[in-house]
């Protein structure tokens, strides 16, 4: 049952959208958001519409995915919509209730936004599709090095985290396998009163824990065998080489938001 | 009398993806009462599927389990009594302590079973001891004992239970030899006490040779031979064809037999092979 | 040939707050030339694993001396240029592997190290076809058998090109399959490239492969010898309690019966041989 939970949701793939180098596609998704952010009109939001789904397009993942990936935030999605629609009072009242009322300027923002933080999540979500996390580990910490100057552990941190997502499978059997045991003995974790389950909880907790801290154990060690002193003149295998279609890509992002930027200011509607 | 059956037990992995994959395909076998059991077949031969199933932590896909003549997914209710009834211990049990004294630890299936006090002690003090812990270790902490007394603080824990039928999947695995033999001659101990049916897997069949009456034998998903143990090393080579490790003297006779100069091949223990070679030497043990 | 490992009177004791100190090793001599296999086989507990943590300087002597290609291991200057030299191998397959792809796994020494990265690509390929990995080099360490996760650590070893590799214990957590895929990738580099080889293990089987035997008990060398003299040192063996092959036991209760056979055999032809002759002569 734990071993169908997929972590980062990563899709891989050949696509352009999946060769661009992960370092420009971070700073890409940056500009993205802010090109959503930047306008305020509808025109602005058709522009990065059309961006969101022409980048969607490129990368090949079929549509649905990037619907699924709103799932899990349409409650938040709703309540939003719905603030907005009741407490904004401005242009005509179309429909009231005693002190509830609705406007055309409430149906427009809550309709703006919606689409907003909907491109956003789809956009967002094309990185995590495209990118494998231990790429996009990858790519932070070189985009982050510069603060290395400020003595901000960037390397200590990519290290911590590329060590977690090799182990996240790895534990997840674990944890699966201890279920397995304990159930065998009796111990009722999917049902029974709560106390129960929360005592037999520790039943999984403690060996988990224990195991964890053999494995850090050895791995530390193993590591310092193969001679691992710090991110100190370190070479890397995974060579991060920008490309001409890198610089296209970020050309056409910046344009794009030149676009929302000129239609912000200079469309009537 | 058979204690554990299947009929046509089928089970499949992630059905309706890409993953697909029948792990037990088929598999009709019975186990009878008081039985000592190996069970071989190599990584991915569908082995440890097949073992979860005896104790409902699977569910076939299709076909039944049946414990002493009753479908063990009849009512699901039961369920936790079947897992009391047909007790697992999976490989690296060790991994599964909890507790913070060995009693206590090994206590945790008994209490599930809501037995009362002076129950639970009977039955740890009993396996302890069968197990071959001594009675001052039972106050210390599982985690300051060595390896092989965890993993035997472990099995004593299902043993505690008292289970109808005993599973262990690779008990001795990564243990040296002496550790080995310990816990193999341990599970007999409680073997000859309480008459229960056991089942080991095993990837040694130098080691089942030791304790087995009978020998499954898993292959490809499919239930490849279920027979006596005698019967099975018959087939020698066959069961080295389908990549399982046969004992290096049986190996020996197997080729004695094709240069014509042995007649027997179901040759497994070293001291049946020095007692059949004297024999052929026409010569006596200590003559 | 020059020796690779020089053990000097080792002694070794675990700090412990309790009253007395344990000495785990009751000195040891032990000189290792460059090219030689050499199995240390013990039960657990017999110091085996404390001595193969001295040869990579994870444990520095209490007293004695330990050299590795002339570098003393209590010489903490000169630790990295020790470790590249003698590469270690671990038991568990999973807690060794760093990264989530094989081939930045197996690079992951030499960027340690600093190698530049035409050098780097190279050297982790090479090293990926020797232990026959190279097609799994894009895989995730999760989606590997044991053996396959053991391959990759030795993989990861050898691309650092050390004259000398320790493995404690590497097949005891896998199937038979699997031992057989690491056994064979060892023994290839032993062979083919001259790596000096010091296996730790408890598999008899094992130790009958390879060139040497040193057996240790209690902290002590017992034994040290080529495997087939080893092994027949049944009774020795037994009293440590550690298995022989079936094949030496079987030849060695023969002669006890008063057969004409001797007891240093290790491999199934010899003992099909052996007992061809013996029953030819008495047929």
């Amino acid at each position: 049952m734990l071993k169908d939970v997929t972590i980062g949701q990563f899709f891989p793939g050949n696509s352009i959208i999946h060769r661009l180098d992960p370092r420009f596609k971070i700073v890409i998704t940056l500009i993205f958001i802010v090109m959503l952010f930047m306008g305020s009109r509808f025109a602005c939001l058709a522009i990065g519409a059309l961006y969101t789904f022409l980048a969607i397009m490129l990368s090949g993942i079929p549509f649905k995915m990037f619907l699924k990936s709103v799932k899990p935030l349409l409650p938040f999605l709703i309540i939003t919509a719905l603030i907005n629609l009741f407490l904004v009072g401005t242009g005509d009242v179309l429909w009231s209730w005693r002190f509830l009322k609705i406007t055309t300027g409430g149906v427009n923002l809550s309709v703006f936004m919606l689409a907003r933080i909907v491109l956003l999540i789809m956009g967002s979500s094309l990185l995590t599709y495209t990118t494998s996390p231990i790429t996009l580990t990858d790519a932070i910490e070189r985009l982050l090095s510069p603060l290395k100057k400020l003595r901000f552990p960037v390397h200590e941190l990519a290290m911590m985290m590329s060590i977690a997502l090799r182990f996240i499978p790895t534990l997840i059997e674990e944890t699966d396998k201890i279920i397995s045991a304990q159930k065998a003995r009796g111990a009722e974790i999917d049902s029974g009163s709560f106390t129960t389950r929360a005592k037999n909880l520790v039943s999984i907790l403690v060996p988990l824990f224990v195991s964890s801290f053999r494995r850090a154990d050895e791995l530390a060690t193993a590591m310092e065998c193969r001679c691992y002193n710090g991110g100190e003149g370190r070479t890397r295998l995974r060579q991060l080489r920008s490309a001409r279609k890198d610089y296209i890509a970020l050309a056409v992002t910046v344009f794009f938001l030149a676009g929302v930027i000129a239609a912000d200011k200079l469309l009537p509607f | 009398m058979s204690i554990l059956k299947t009929e046509e037990l089928t089970y499949t992995y992630s059905v309706g993806t890409p993953f697909e994959k029948t792990a037990v395909d088929h598999v009709s076998l019975e186990i009878n009462e008081g039985e000592m059991i190996g069970v071989m077949g190599h990584t991915g031969s569908g082995k440890s599927t097949l073992i979860q199933h005896f104790n409902g932590l699977l569910r076939p896909t299709s076909g039944r389990v049946l414990l002493d003549g009753r479908d063990i997914w009849e009512d699901k209710d039961k369920l936790r009594d079947v897992r009391f009834q047909v007790g697992l211990v999976f490989q690296y049990p060790e991994y599964q302590i909890f507790e913070e004294t060995v009693f206590r630890d090994i206590a945790f299936g008994p209490k599930n079973m809501g037995l009362d006090e002076a129950e639970i002690k009977r039955r740890v003090l009993e396996t302890a001891n069968d197990i071959g812990l001594s009675e001052e270790l039972l106050e210390r902490s599982p985690f300051d004992l060595s390896g092989g007394q965890k993993r035997r603080v472990a099995i004593a824990g299902v043993m505690a239970m008292e289970p109808k039928v005993l599973i262990l999947d690779e008990p001795t695995a990564g243990l040296d030899p002496a550790g080995r033999d310990k816990i193999l001659s341990h599970i007999r101990a409680y073997h000859e006490r309480t008459k229960n049916t056991i089942l080991i897997v095993s990837h040694s069949m130098e080691d089942i040779a030791t304790f087995a009456d009978r020998i499954l034998v898993m292959n490809n998903a499919k239930l490849f031979c279920f027979d006596e143990t005698k019967k099975v090393f018959a087939r020698a080579d066959e069961i080295s064809q389908i990549g399982l490790d046969v004992p290096q003297i049986t190996r020996v006779f197997m080729e004695l037999k094709k240069r014509g100069i042995a007649q027997d091949k179901e040759v497994y223990t070293v001291g049946y092979a020095k007692e059949l070679l004297l024999k052929m030497l026409g010569r006596r043990e200590g003559s | 040939m020059s020796n690779i490992i020089e053990i000097r009177d080792l002694h070794f004791s675990y700090d412990t707050e309790s009253e007395k100190p344990a000495e785990v090793l009751k000195g040891i001599d032990l000189d290792i030339a460059e090219g030689e296999f050499v199995a240390v086989l013990g039960h657990n507990g017999s110091g085996k694993s404390t001595l193969a943590k001295h040869i990579n300087a994870i444990l520095i002597p209490t007293s004695g001396k330990v050299l590795v290609d002339g570098i003393d291991t209590a010489d903490e200057g000169r630790l990295f240029e020790l470790r590249q030299r003698a590469g270690m191998v671990f038991q568990n397959p999973d807690n060794q592997i760093v990264s989530s792809i094989v081939e930045e796994d197996v690079a992951f020494g030499l960027e340690n190290l600093g190698v530049q990265y035409e050098e780097m690509r190279q050297r982790v390929d090479d090293a990926l076809r020797a232990v026959n990995m190279y097609e799994y080099r894009l895989h995730s360490p999760s989606q590997l058998s044991g053996g396959q996760k053991q391959r990759v650590a030795i993989a990861g070893i050898i691309a650092m090109r050390p004259k000398c590799i320790i493995l404690d214990e590497p097949t005891a957590m896998l199937d038979p399959q699997g031992r057989k895929e690491v056994l064979a990738a060892v023994h290839m580099l032993n062979r083919e490239h001259g790596i000096t080889i010091i296996l730790i293990t408890h598999y008899m089987d094992e130790a009958a492969q390879c060139g040497r035997v040193v057996v240790m008990d209690k902290g002590r060398v017992v034994l040290d010898d080529k495997p087939e003299r080893v092994f027949s040192q049944v009774d020795t063996l037994k009293k440590i309690r550690l298995d022989v092959p079936q094949v030496t036991e079987l030849a060695w209760e023969l002669k006890k019966a008063g057969c004409d056979i001797s007891p240093e055999i290790i491999s199934e032809e010899e003992c099909v041989e052996a007992l061809v002759r013996l029953l030819g002569v008495r047929s």
